[in-house]
Formats: structure tokens, C-alpha cells, sequence
């Protein structure tokens, strides 16, 4: 039997009414956790003002709708969608970003994936599709996606990060938004396909083969490099995400998985790898996900995703319907292994106290955090600071800013801080 | 166990052996490719000139083909109509406040724009140009920028690595493991960690919609 609750539990661990995690596991403690901030929303739960019989609602009288043969989310929950930021001119040139605000658990629903293309999403004919792989090999192959799917395969249940995602971290003034169309270019799924590794033996490299290129079918042939060690210890050749073939939006048929590594290199609609002795140095290894320094010189091939974390609820845009003992929860993840410990905050970072690991926590994968907060009604501020296995914490913003200076647009991965203010409205602040 | 499940696992089992030595070696269900089917495949274009397709052309060749195939998104002197990328100017700028991040100040080798341009452009008509149009485009690219400065300049694959970019040096590999080695740290403070905490908020309205009519500039 769990332990109940008592009152004592509720003597804070940390600054701002943060509660020990230990809470968590004990029977009894009810949670409150913050809401959509739409009126709409704030009123469910309140009875309707004509009353029905909530008893007999009619779908427990009358039948209900036939199969289907593809589900699709319920009509009520219509709203949970990408939010899409494009190039008006150009509808098929921008991003779209995960809901993370709506979402619960680690798995990101293929549906909500996260989105960037450059021209578009292909309408790619899987029977006219190759992927050749050439260059530095003793015999270039050619495979038909009906022969990738004869071989072995292995999974993979790992995020996927845009290099650019959280860019808006860079900007003076904290920008307001759902903390999806912000933080919202990575998403996380599994990932299931052939290890490059076995293609790449069948091809047979040659030992001056350190480099290899990756080509997309997308109508700009986005290419990028990407070290042949990378591809021979973990990269696979995915044809699958969450059980079924890869939605033509990311990647359909054949996608290049680099578990931890950013975005990019996760080439969409994959139909080439050269194998060569260097970087090719296209546009997106060069003008794009690179960081531009104080120095005036830019880092390049900053492939490892650092270790990141933030709060999905509260979030920007969400309020607490008063003083009462809160859920926080969130997700951690690191290009580098294993989100070792989250630790949260609700006085800005002046105190900490460790935050609830929900299982799995697995490498390169989602992990979501829990702990509770007793809030009395005072402005706070929340944060949550996620430390990886190799012991790399994430830093606060005026760290990375210091660090790196406000240029680099690419890789932000801060401490994210959200204010609530005395209503219980949660807003983006720096702290 | 079923009796028909175990008949299934013998004939697994029975399955297994006999495929065993033979699933120990290669797939193999590559086909094998020619040199002239990956010629038609491989548009790479190294900035030690590997892929550099014969060709030959001028900046002012390139400025009619770039009036006529580039301009209408790009602008007539490369730079910029409505939200199309800029691309020219911003010699200079990248330690200052706003720096300017164009093929001309920041790109590293040419060969970074005719890769690109080879693979990507005219958006909604990418690959579509000859390979003397990709030399003199490049080369009128080249002369907005400065870099090349006679128009009659014969860029092709002799030439080509005669051109150097301004920021060929401004590049390094990551090294985050040694510069950001603060990072890393067994001392994450706990308590007291700040005597006050300063807060920045509240700056414009939340707005997100879904028609994607908002959005932070994404590269
Ligand atoms: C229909 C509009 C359009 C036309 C026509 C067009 N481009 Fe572009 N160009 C774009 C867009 C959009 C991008 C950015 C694509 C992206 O971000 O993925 C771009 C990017 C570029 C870039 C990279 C700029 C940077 O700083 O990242 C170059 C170089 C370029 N174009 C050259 C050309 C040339 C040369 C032509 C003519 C042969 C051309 N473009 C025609 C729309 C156009």
C-alpha cells in the first residue's frame, strides 16, 4: 500500500511553496494543475445551463458510430493541432510546431511532429524511389524501399530537435507564446529501420570514407554531411515511426535517423548518401546551423543536442484558478544519454528541489518530470534546470548569454522561466 | 502452449537453423549501381572543386539570366523582395549588433553557392538551370558581393578555386567539450543561489494562431 499523505507533507522543500518529490507518491495529495487559459475551456466542468440528464447522456441509449478503418482524434479535441509558421509567399517554406502544451506522457503523435521543410512536403511514389549509396565504397548500391523493408531492423524511441528551435530565447524581450510554438520543434517518437550500418558493410567503405553526404528528394535536394563514425554507431535507416510507415511530412518513405544529433541531419525523404574523405559545406552546414560567436567567428557542425528542459504545464498562456497545491510536469531530454536529474524552481532560481522522474528515462528519449507545488497566491516565478549523464545542467539564460552572446540563433537551450503573476496568469519572463 | 502454437515455433525454430548460415553473410538486396546512373544522382559540389560540372560563364551573362529567373523573388541587385533572403551586402557586420549574415559576408567557399543554388534554385524550378547558366549566375552572385569584381571574369571549373570568400577562415568545429566546459558542473546551486531575482516579462500579447499567421523567422 502507498503511503498517505498528511500535512506535513506539505512543508516546502525549496523557495515559493515547492513541495518534496516524495509527495508524489503518496496516496491522498490531489493535484490542481494549470489550465488553458480560453474562457471556454476555464468554464468545462461547470454545469451546463440547461440541465441534462447526465446520467443517461444519449450515447448510452443509442448505438454509436460505425468502425473506421484510420481513427482520428476525438471532434472535441479539434483544437490540439501544429501551429504553422510559413513563409506567406511560399506555404511549403517554414516550420510548424508540436503542441507541447497539449500533450501528455513522451510520445509525440505522428500527426503533431513537428514540421520544417524547405519546398514543400514530396508526393513521393515509394515504388520510384531509390536510395543510392555511393562514392568511397567498394560497390555502390542502389535499394528499392521494397528491398529495405526485407532487411533487419532495430527501434529507436528518441527525440528529434530542430536546430532552431527556441530561437525566440535570443531575443530581448521574452516572447509570448504557447509554450509549443516556441519550444516546439522537437518532437519525440519511435523510430524503427535498418541500421545504416548493414548497408554501408554491404557497400563495403574504404577507410578514407570519414565523411558521408545525405540527400533528401525534396524539391531542393537539401543535402548535409554527416561523420561516417555517427552513421555506423547508431543511425538507421527508418521506414517506420510509431508502428506505421513514416508520414510523407517526415520523411516518407525512408528517413535518416541520428539519435541525439540535431534536426537536420535526420535527412527527410533520404535518396542518397555519398561516402566521401570531407564535408561537402552546403548551405545548411555553413549559413545555417552554425553559430555566430562574439568573436565574430561561427561554430560549426555542433551536431549533440545539449541537455534541455522546460515546463509544459504551467506554461505561458495557461492560468491557475487560485491558491491551491499544483502539478508541475515537464519534459528533459540530451543528445548526450540520459536525463540523469530535473530539478525545479518557483522563486526564480534562488532554490531548487529535485523534481519526479516519470519511467521510462531512456537515452536520447523524452523524459517527463513531475512535482508539486503549493501555490498561495503570490507572484512566482517557475523554472526547471535538467542535468544529463555525463553531468553536462543545463544553464541558466544569462549563462548561455554570456557564454555564446545573442547571435548564435541556433541551439538555445536555457533554463526557461515562466511568471505567474498574482491572478494566476502565466506569462514568459527572463529571471 | 497450443498444439498449433507449437507446431508454429518448431517450424520457426526448423526455419532458423536452415536460414542461419545463409542470413550470417550479406543481404545483398542492393542493386548494383553504375558510374553513369550515380552521375545522374550526384550534383555535389566540393569546396576543393570535386563536382565542379564543365561549364563556363559570366557575371555579365549572369546578370540577364538572374533579371529573369532570380530577380522577381531576390530583387534586381540581390536584395531582397518582401520576405525572399537577401543576397548581398553585410561585408563587415558579423561582430556587430545586428550583424548580416549574406552569402557575401558569411558563406564560406563559392562552392557552398553553386552547391546550393545547383540543388535548390530557382525555387519551384530547382535544377533546372544548364550548367554555364550555374557558372555565370555565380559569378553575378560573386559581383554583388564584391568578390569577383570584372564582369567579364570566365568563372568554370579552371577558375573556380581561384575565388575565395571573405569568411572562408570564420568557421571552426564545434567545441563545446573545452569552451563550454562550465557547463559542466557537480556544483548546481541549490539554495540562495541569487540574492534577487530580477524578472523581464510581459512583452507582447500571446498570439499564435493556427493559420500560421505569426511566427518567429525560422532559417
Ligand atoms: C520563387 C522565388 C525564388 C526564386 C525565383 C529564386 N529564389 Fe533563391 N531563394 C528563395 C527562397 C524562398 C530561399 C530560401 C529557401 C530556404 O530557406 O530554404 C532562397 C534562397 C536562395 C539562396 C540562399 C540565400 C541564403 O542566404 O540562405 C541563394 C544563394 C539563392 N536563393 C539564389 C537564387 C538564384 C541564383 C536564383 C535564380 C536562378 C533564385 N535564387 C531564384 C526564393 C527564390
Amino acid at each position: 500500500m502507498r503511503e498517505t499523505f498528511s500535512t506535513d507533507d506539505l512543508q516546502p522543500a525549496a523557495g515559493g511553496g515547492l513541495l518534496h518529490r516524495r509527495v508524489l507518491l503518496k496516496a491522498g495529495l490531489i493535484l490542481a494543475s494549470a489550465g488553458a487559459a480560453q474562457p471556454a475551456l476555464a468554464a468545462a466542468g461547470k454545469k451546463p445551463a440547461v440541465e441534462s440528464d447526465l446520467a443517461h447522456p444519449s450515447w448510452t441509449r443509442e448505438p454509436g458510430q460505425p468502425f473506421t478503418n484510420y481513427g482520428l482524434p476525438s471532434k472535441h479535441e479539434a483544437a490540439v493541432m501544429r501551429s504553422v509558421g510559413a513563409n506567406h509567399d511560399v506555404p511549403g517554406n517554414g516550420v510548424s510546431w508540436t503542441p507541447l502544451e497539449s500533450l501528455e506522457g513522451i510520445l509525440t503523435p505522428a500527426g503533431l511532429h513537428f514540421e520544417r521543410h524547405h519546398n514543400g512536403v514530396p508526393a513521393i511514389d515509394p515504388a520510384q524511389h531509390r536510395l543510392v549509396i555511393h562514392g568511397l565504397v567498394k560497390q555502390p548500391l542502389m535499394f528499392t524501399v521494397e528491398s529495405l523493408l526485407r532487411y533487419p531492423m532495430t527501434s529507436h524511441l528518441i527525440f528529434v530537435e530542430c536546430g532552431g528551435n527556441s530561437n525566440a530565447g535570443w531575443h530581448q524581450e521574452p516572447i509570448q507564446r504557447p509554450v509549443g510554438s516556441f519550444h516546439g520543434l522537437v518532437s519525440c517518437s519511435e523510430w524503427t529501420g535498418v541500421p545504416l550500418s548493414i548497408l554501408l558493410d554491404e557497400a563495403g567503405l574504404d577507410p578514407k570514407a570519414l565523411w558521408a553526404v545525405a540527400e533528401g528528394a525534396d524539391a531542393m535536394l537539401m543535402n548535409v554531411s554527416i561523420p561516417v563514425e555517427k552513421l555506423m554507431k547508431d543511425c538507421i535507416v527508418a521506414l517506420y515511426q510509431n508502428g506505421e510507415r513514416i508520414r510523407p511530412e517526415n520523411g516518407y518513405p525512408l528517413r535518416l535517423i541520428a539519435p541525439g544529433w540535431e534536426g537536420v541531419l535526420n535527412v527527410k525523404w533520404l535518396r542518397r548518401i555519398q561516402l566521401t574523405d570531407q564535408p561537402v559545406m552546403a548551405r545548411n552546414e555553413t549559413a545555417k546551423y552554425t553559430e555566430l560567436l562574439p568573436s565574430g567567428r561561427s561554430r560549426m557542425f555542433t551536431f549533440v543536442v545539449d541537455a534541455k528542459s522546460l515546463l509544459t504545464s504551467p506554461s505561458c498562456g495557461q492560468s491557475l484558478s487560485g491558491p491551491s497545491v499544483y502539478e508541475l510536469k515537464g519534459l528533459a531530454w540530451s543528445g548526450r544519454g540520459r536525463i540523469a536529474m530535473v530539478e525545479v524552481s518557483a522563486d526564480g532560481g534562488a532554490s531548487w528541489t529535485r523534481a519526479q522522474l516519470q519511467d521510462p528515462v531512456l537515452p536520447r528519449c523524452f523524459t517527463r518530470f513531475r512535482a508539486a507545488w503549493k501555490w498561495d497566491g503570490q507572484p512566482a516565478v517557475l523554472k526547471s534546470r535538467a542535468t544529463d549523464e555525463t553531468g553536462y545542467v543545463q544553464p541558466e539564460r544569462a549563462a548561455l548569454v554570456a557564454e555564446r552572446g545573442r547571435h548564435g540563433y541556433f541551439h538555445y537551450n536555457a533554463i526557461v522561466s515562466w511568471g505567474v503573476d498574482a491572478e494566476g496568469k502565466v506569462s514568459h519572463v527572463y529571471a | 502452449m497450443s498444439k498449433s502454437a507449437k507446431a508454429v515455433c518448431t517450424l520457426i525454430a526448423a526455419i532458423s537453423i536452415l536460414a542461419g548460415p545463409a542470413t550470417a553473410g550479406k543481404l545483398g538486396l542492393g542493386q548494383s549501381a553504375t558510374p553513369v546512373e550515380i552521375a545522374a544522382w550526384d550534383i555535389d559540389i566540393r569546396p576543393d572543386g570535386q563536382g565542379l560540372p564543365k561549364g563556363n560563364g559570366t557575371a555579365a551573362q549572369g546578370e540577364e539570366i538572374f533579371q529573369t529567373r532570380c530577380a522577381m523573388c531576390h530583387g534586381e541587385f540581390g536584395e531582397g523582395k518582401d520576405k525572399w533572403p537577401v543576397l548581398a551586402g553585410g561585408a563587415g557586420t558579423l561582430k556587430e549588433d545586428r550583424p548580416d549574415k549574406t552569402i557575401g559576408s558569411y558563406w564560406p567557399y563559392a562552392s557552398t553557392i553553386m552547391d546550393y543554388v545547383r540543388h535548390a534554385m530557382p525555387f519551384g524550378n530547382a535544377q533546372s538551370l544548364t550548367n554555364d547558366d550555374l557558372y555565370a549566375v555565380t559569378a553575378y552572385l560573386l559581383q554583388l558581393n564584391d568578390i569577383i569584381k570584372d564582369p567579364n571574369f570566365a568563372l568554370n571549373e579552371k577558375t573556380f578555386l581561384s575565388v575565395k570568400l571573405p569568411n572562408e577562415g570564420g568557421f571552426y568545429e564545434d567545441d563545446r567539450d573545452t569552451s563550454e566546459k562550465q557547463f559542466w558542473r557537480k556544483d548546481a546551486c541549490m539554495k540562495d543561489c541569487k540574492k534577487s531575482v530580477e524578472v523581464t516579462g510581459h512583452a507582447s500579447v500571446v498570439d499564435v494562431t493556427p493559420d500560421g499567421k505569426s511566427g518567429p523567422k525560422v532559417d
